[in-house]
């Protein structure tokens, strides 16, 4: 279970709302992942907290056949790593979708969703619902 | 001084390796520094500079040897560690903070016999981000870049299988390979599924065993009994503490830049390379790795393997112990490619390539987060 950090509270506590909050550079624009009190592209230390649109795309991942500790139920799962349409990148879970290689297709769109664990609220990805023409 | 050259003097392994329940961590460490202390023709009273990697770490190892060193160096970034350690000793003995150094490798990886236990830090970046999502240590994170490099770059399931049928070859020709028996692309991918899309023979071992290198000045090179191994292009670097935030799936960033460092230093350029090690933990990083170092251009790697260039007579032997894959894979596998890349250069390895003049190691440590590269000679630069 993850224990926050004073830099990585406002992530979680966004998360706890249904929210994905990450970071940006007030300086240079640039949003980035994982939280830290530092902007990667530019050194600047005025950076901010935004609410990401929790649109993705399914930049890679493998399905894991050897459980880790608290997953044994589970079967086979997807470990994957997503693309925010904000730019930053980050590792994930993938729900409502079988973790099969013929269900899960690199660059298909996902969108945020939240799953309880005990007390942490965790951002997972779930195919995006789509859209039917009008 | 600054361009000094320097030598490896001794290098030698633990007198077995693989599954060694009889043997701890340290105890593998202080044998492995015997045999390599002995290799150089020196004594323990000899070393006055120590390396290695926490745990037992250096002060542990050089008070277990009876050293008091002038120098110490516990530079603990993965796999990879002892070829930095081998760029830091040189780096100590042009500054003249030591003469002779020892780098010590141990690790009861398998039997875990005084081993430190393995845990992960859950307020860490990677233990916030990383680990809640099912993580279980390589196996499912190092893997992970590889399915966007096959949508880039057509890499097929059967030429990554080709990377553990290649050097089973070479495995083949070495009797202190755990696994030796030759395989086809066929066993591979029949082999069991551990994190889709790599098979259970695309994994490494998981072994006990330990290495150890003497490291001194070129001008001493007579006063060794086996022939110097000099080291003349060192290169070093980081990239990422978690595989999400790797820079680019489908290339290794940090092989890139210690491969160029050592490369511009050694003076040479890859049709210089005889020999090659590239830290196989999994079937994936030859591939990241042929490439980074500029072998190939991208996405050519796979086929280069599957064509037979990196097996025995091949144009490039590569990983010729039978590499993590096959010869030995204790967790910190990078001493095991050093030692390698010594014997083809002194002429002593089991499947020994004709005559090299220069073997590149590259060395990764944790997934895709630390590299180092070592250009060992057998002239000076």
């Amino acid at each position: 279970m993850p224990v926050p950090t004073p830099e990585t509270q406002p992530y979680w506590d966004g998360a706890a709302a249904g929210e994905l909050r990450i970071q940006r550079c007030v300086d240079c624009g640039e949003p980035y992942f994982y939280p830290r009190p530092l902007c990667p592209s530019c050194g600047s230390s005025n950076v901010e907290w935004f609410t990401a649109s929790g649109d993705a795309t399914l930049y890679s991942y493998v399905i894991n056949h050897r459980p880790a500790p608290g997953f044994e139920e589970e079967g086979p799962y997807a470990i994957a790593v997503v693309q925010l349409a904000e730019g930053p990148r980050m590792m994930t879970s993938l729900v409502g979708v079988p973790a099969t290689p013929e269900a899960l297709v690199l660059d298909m769109p996902l969108r945020v969703t939240f799953e309880q664990r005990g007390d942490i609220s965790l951002p997972v990805f779930t195919p995006a619902p789509v859209e039917v023409a009008q | 001084m600054s361009n000094a050259g320097v030598i490896i003097a001794g290098a030698a392994e633990t007198d077995e390796i693989g599954r060694l329940p009889n043997k701890s961590t340290l105890g593998l460490h202080i044998e492995a520094a015997r045999n390599a202390v002995a290799d150089a023709g020196l004594t323990m009273k000899d070393i006055d500079g120590i390396a290695t990697v926490s745990a037992p770490g250096p002060v542990q190892v050089a008070h277990a040897l009876g050293i008091y060193p002038d120098w110490v160096d516990g530079t603990g970034v993965g796999g990879t560690s002892f070829l930095l350690h081998v760029r830091h000793a040189a780096a100590a003995i042009r500054a003249g903070y030591a003469k002779t150094v020892l780098i010590t490798h141990g690790e009861s990886g398998r039997s875990r016999v005084g081993a430190p236990p393995f845990r992960g830090d859950p307020s860490s970046p990677a233990g916030q981000f990383e680990a809640p999502y099912g993580t279980l240590g390589p196996t499912t994170t190092f893997t992970i870049p590889l399915l966007r490099y096959m949508k880039s770059y057509g890499l097929t399931p059967e030429q990554l299988a080709y990377v553990a049928v290649a050097q089973r070859q070479w495995a083949a020709k070495n009797p202190r390979a755990m696994f030796r028996d030759i395989i086809t692309v066929s066993d591979v991918l029949s082999s069991r599924l551990v994190a889709y899309p790599f098979h259970l023979l695309e994994c490494c071992l998981v072994t006990d065993g330990g290495g150890a290198l003497v490291v001194t000045s070129a001008d001493r090179a007579a006063d060794f009994p086996k022939p110097p191994v000099h080291v003349i292009g060192t290169g070093e670097a980081s990239e990422t503490p978690m595989i999400s935030q790797m820079l680019d799936f489908t290339e290794s960033q940090m092989f890139r830049q210690a491969g160029q460092r050592a490369f511009a230093e050694a003076g040479i350029t890859t049709a210089d390379v005889d020999h090659l090690m590239i830290y196989d933990a999994f079937a994936h990083v030859p591939i990241y790795g042929l490439e980074a170092l500029g072998f190939v251009k991208k996405g050519e790697a796979g086929p280069f393997i599957a064509e037979g260039n990196t097996e025995p007579g091949g144009s490039l032997p590569l990983n010729t112990n039978g590499g993590g894959l096959s010869y030995t894979h204790t967790g910190m596998y990078g001493m095991f490619a050093i030692q390698e890349g010594v014997r083809q250069i002194r002429g002593e390895a089991a499947a020994q390539v004709s005559n090299p003049s220069i073997s590149v190691v590259l060395g990764n440590g944790g997934m895709f987060a630390t590299c180092g590269v070592l250009v060992l000679g057998k002239n000076p630069r």
